[in-house]
């Protein structure tokens, strides 16, 4: 048991946090969120130069060699700041599907494309009837001479608007829930018959609806094995929720903190509101679940490597469920102990929460998953 | 960062297991097992056993019969004390007036007191609280007035956990009712229990069982040289042992034995025609519980860690939230046992039957299964979980005093 960063993770730690300290300030974000794509493409070089688009992938491809835990730290950093870029969408959701189902040639093409900030990917799996079936496909891939050709729709795609590849999947065989006949294909975002329809998701960042309409792919479009995606999407959707449950830790942290100053400075009926024991209280509830979120972000990045599938599953779940319920606990209450101004656009709180928010109601939410723990209690 | 045990710390984990499954008494693990309180012959028996082995005062110093076991090491052999039915051992003796003596005892009272309370020769029980003195613990009246070489005590105590089965008594005196803060004026004495003038009365608690009584001091003479540290120091000491407390008091292990319990149990149980451990709701609750005892598992171990690097000594404001969330969650799964018994749960058929000798001879048959006789009890007796050992509201005082700063 181990808790300690090494030296290389401080030295990172440090160096993410300073830059979004002196480049993410609330007001600049309000900028970056206003531009086209909605995130800041010199921030995203900035990520570059500094590695943090390489940490999860080996030097072999240009990377920095980092694991989860590197992530973790980064996600964490992310989170305070509410980072807008496609760091999730690129380097953990579409770097994952490449690094777990890729061959040489693709890795050797695509994860040094990661590295120097050149390709954003947008991992295309989820689709409307879908809600959190992992099997629940209905695009099809169909074999059309020596390529293929796909039809249907994803949804709610991180970042799909602005991605130069989609990862996309699809049914090459079997029935619409089964785990066996999916398979990934890497999708060119101008590939004719693809089309993107770009939003705000509630948090201010994006994400895309995406239509298949006879896309035509080559045969070395497939990534991974025809057929036998499921264990790759598997294991990139826990990866995301690893990731995405450390920015959840980080928006709870920075969510926590405003609401402390506030409690400080805020003066009714002559005294600084803090001074009343029961929302000393509620901070303090809110400390235990910020620190019990902080534990389970941990467990799912020291189980997004775990090679037992069904230990890795179970604890991600664990996490999901854990992340998710505490991070509600403390976002809700920072907007409750904020009053009026914790209602507002123009104030971070409200979008710590609603970051949260998005977290709790992807790749399950803690229902869900408290549903698969139930499952297994015998 | 590595979450995983080591080897060495898996190894040691084995090496507790199967010591206590090879030499924990039989009927203390089916009475702990069904939910029971330990006898006093059931902690004394197995405090020995441990103390033979060396193990009972893992938490001292290793110059005074301790350990050099790492937190991790101390967390893991508490666990699979719990885990594995076995009582805990005395915390009067072990955790609260064994570290006071060695931090602030004279080289007589280490001598005489140490070994004693290590293989529980003398019982120890902690005079502390009074009527008018509870979470405001410094506001206490019981006076101690200097007479030659003895202080002549009087007063109250109240909430004495196993003073009627106490040998001594460490206790929080008034010397010097004129001091400047009620905290300048307090004296630390061991009081020998079999001294004239004191009186124990006992207080049944919710469960329908005596755990705590009043103790009354009418002119008991004690000793000048049965003070520990200096006269008027008292809260010095009462609060390094009051931080000791706190460490361990999550008692995890103890929810994750329950939790196991309530599935096995839950397996024989029918609702709605079918065993209670294939009803969705049930399985939920289960679930959420192993959810937050995972996550208050790896909160401890960060605690620990910490623990491990700082050399101060001090309390970690941050053993309050393992204290809260530990016995939320333990006041949570005696409640889920409880209700798996459901209406079998709440005959008190205990009170007529003297429960803990049953196994002398009762033909009078339990009331439905034997464990569901024993189901309410414990689920009655932690709801002081969340009041003793500074009450959960004062804990969230206390990470706010130390962390929040509001």
């Amino acid at each position: 048991m181990d808790f300690e960063l090494t030296e290389d993770q401080r030295l990172l730690n440090d160096s993410v946090s300073r830059l979004l300290a002196d480049r993410y300030a609330f007001d600049a974000r309000r900028g970056y969120m206003k531009a086209a794509q909605g995130w800041s493409q010199e921030l995203w070089d900035k990520y570059a130069e500094l590695g943090l688009l390489g940490l999860p992938f080996s030097e072999d491809y240009g990377g920095f060699g980092g694991g989860a835990v590197d992530v973790m730290m980064v996600m964490e950093a992310f989170g305070r700041s509410l980072v807008l870029e496609p760091y999730l969408a690129t380097v953990v959701l579409g770097g994952s599907a490449i690094k777990y189902a890729g061959d040489e040639v693709q890795k050797g093409e695509l994860l040094p494309r990661i590295v120097d900030g050149s390709l954003k990917l947008g991992w295309a799996h989820g689709e409307q009837q879908a809600r959190y079936d992992l099997t629940d496909v209905l695009t099809t891939a169909t074999k059309d001479g020596s390529g293929w050709t796909l039809e249907g729709a994803k949804s709610v795609v991180f970042h799909g608007d602005s991605a130069d590849t989609l990862i996309v999947s699809a049914r090459t065989s079997g029935d619409r829930m089964d785990e066996a006949g999916l398979t990934l294909f890497l999708v060119p975002a101008n590939t004719p018959g693809v089309a993107r329809r770009g939003y705000a998701m509630r948090d201010g960042t994006r994400a895309a609806e995406i239509s298949l309409s006879s896309v035509k792919l080559g045969a070395d479009s497939v990534l991974g094995t025809v057929g036998e995606a499921y264990s790759v999407i598997e294991r990139v959707t826990q990866a995301g929720i690893a990731a995405m449950a450390a920015e959840s830790v980080g928006a709870c942290e920075a969510a926590h903190a405003m609401t402390l100053d506030y409690l400080r400075t805020r003066v009714q009926f002559g005294r600084p509101i803090g001074t009343n024991q029961v929302l000393q209280h509620k901070a303090a509830d809110m400390l235990i679940e910020l620190e019990q979120a902080r534990s389970m972000a941990m467990l799912a990045a020291m189980m997004v490597d775990e090679e037992n599938p069904a230990e890795r599953a179970r604890n991600i779940s664990m996490a999901k469920v854990g992340v998710g319920q505490s991070g509600r606990f403390v976002t809700q209450n920072a907007v409750q102990l904020h009053g009026g101004i914790g209602m507002t656009e123009e104030y971070a709180v409200g979008h710590y929460f609603r970051r949260v928010m998005v977290f709790e109601h992807m790749w399950g939410d803690s229902a869900y998953h408290l549903g698969l723990l139930a499952d297994q209690v015998a | 960062m590595d979450l995983r045990f080591t080897e060495e710390e898996v190894a040691f984990r084995k090496e507790v297991r199967d010591f206590i499954r090879q030499n924990l008494p039989a009927r203390t693990r089916e009475r702990l097992r069904l939910g029971y309180s330990p006898t006093k012959q059931d902690i004394v028996d197995w405090q020995r056993i441990l103390n033979k082995k060396g193990w009972a005062t893992y938490k001292w110093p290793k110059d005074h019969g301790g350990s050099d076991w790492t937190p991790t090491m101390r967390m893991i052999f508490q666990e699979e004390n719990q885990i594995n039915h076995a009582p805990e051992v005395n915390g009067f003796n072990i955790t609260m007036i064994g570290p006071v003596i060695i931090q602030f005892g004279t080289p007589e009272q280490k001598a005489h007191i140490l070994p004693r309370a290590a293989n529980l020769e003398d019982w120890w029980c902690q005079g502390f609280s009074e009527p008018g003195a509870g979470s405001d613990l410094a506001s206490l009246k019981t006076a101690a007035k200097r007479v030659g070489d003895d202080y002549i005590v009087n007063g109250q105590k109240i909430w004495t956990s196993t003073a009627h089965m106490a040998d001594w008594c460490f206790a929080l005196v008034r010397t010097d009712p004129n001091a400047r803060k009620p905290q300048e004026g307090i004296s630390f004495l061991l009081i020998d229990m079999k001294t004239p003038g004191i009186t124990v009365r006992p207080i049944i608690s919710i469960d329908g069982a005596h755990h705590l009584n009043e103790v009354f001091f009418d002119d008991v003479k004690v000793p000048v040289a049965n003070r520990v540290y200096e006269e008027n120091k008292g809260w010095d000491v009462a609060k390094y042992l009051l931080g000791n407390e706190r460490t361990g008091i999550a008692r995890l292990g103890k929810s994750m034995e329950r939790t196991n319990y309530a599935q096995e149990l839950a397996r024989d149980v029918r609702q709605n025609g079918k065993p209670l451990i294939e009803d969705p709701g049930f399985r939920q609750r289960v679930a959420k519980l192993q959810v937050q005892a995972k996550a208050l598992e790896l909160t401890q171990l960060r605690v620990v860690a910490k623990a491990a690097g700082n050399s101060d000594g001090k309390p970690d404001p941050f053993s309050s939230l393992l204290k809260i969330k530990g016995t939320e969650l333990l006041q949570d799964t005696a409640e889920l046992v409880m209700d798996i018994a459901g209406p079998l749960a709440m005959p008190d058929w205990a009170k007529e039957l003297d429960l803990l000798n049953r196994e002398a001879g009762d033909n009078e048959p339990a009331i439905g299964p034997e464990w569901a006789g024993y189901a309410a009890p414990p689920y009655l007796m932690l709801r002081a979980a969340s009041i003793y050992g500074g009450t959960n509201e004062i804990q969230k005082n206390i990470l706010n005093k130390a962390i929040l700063r509001l």
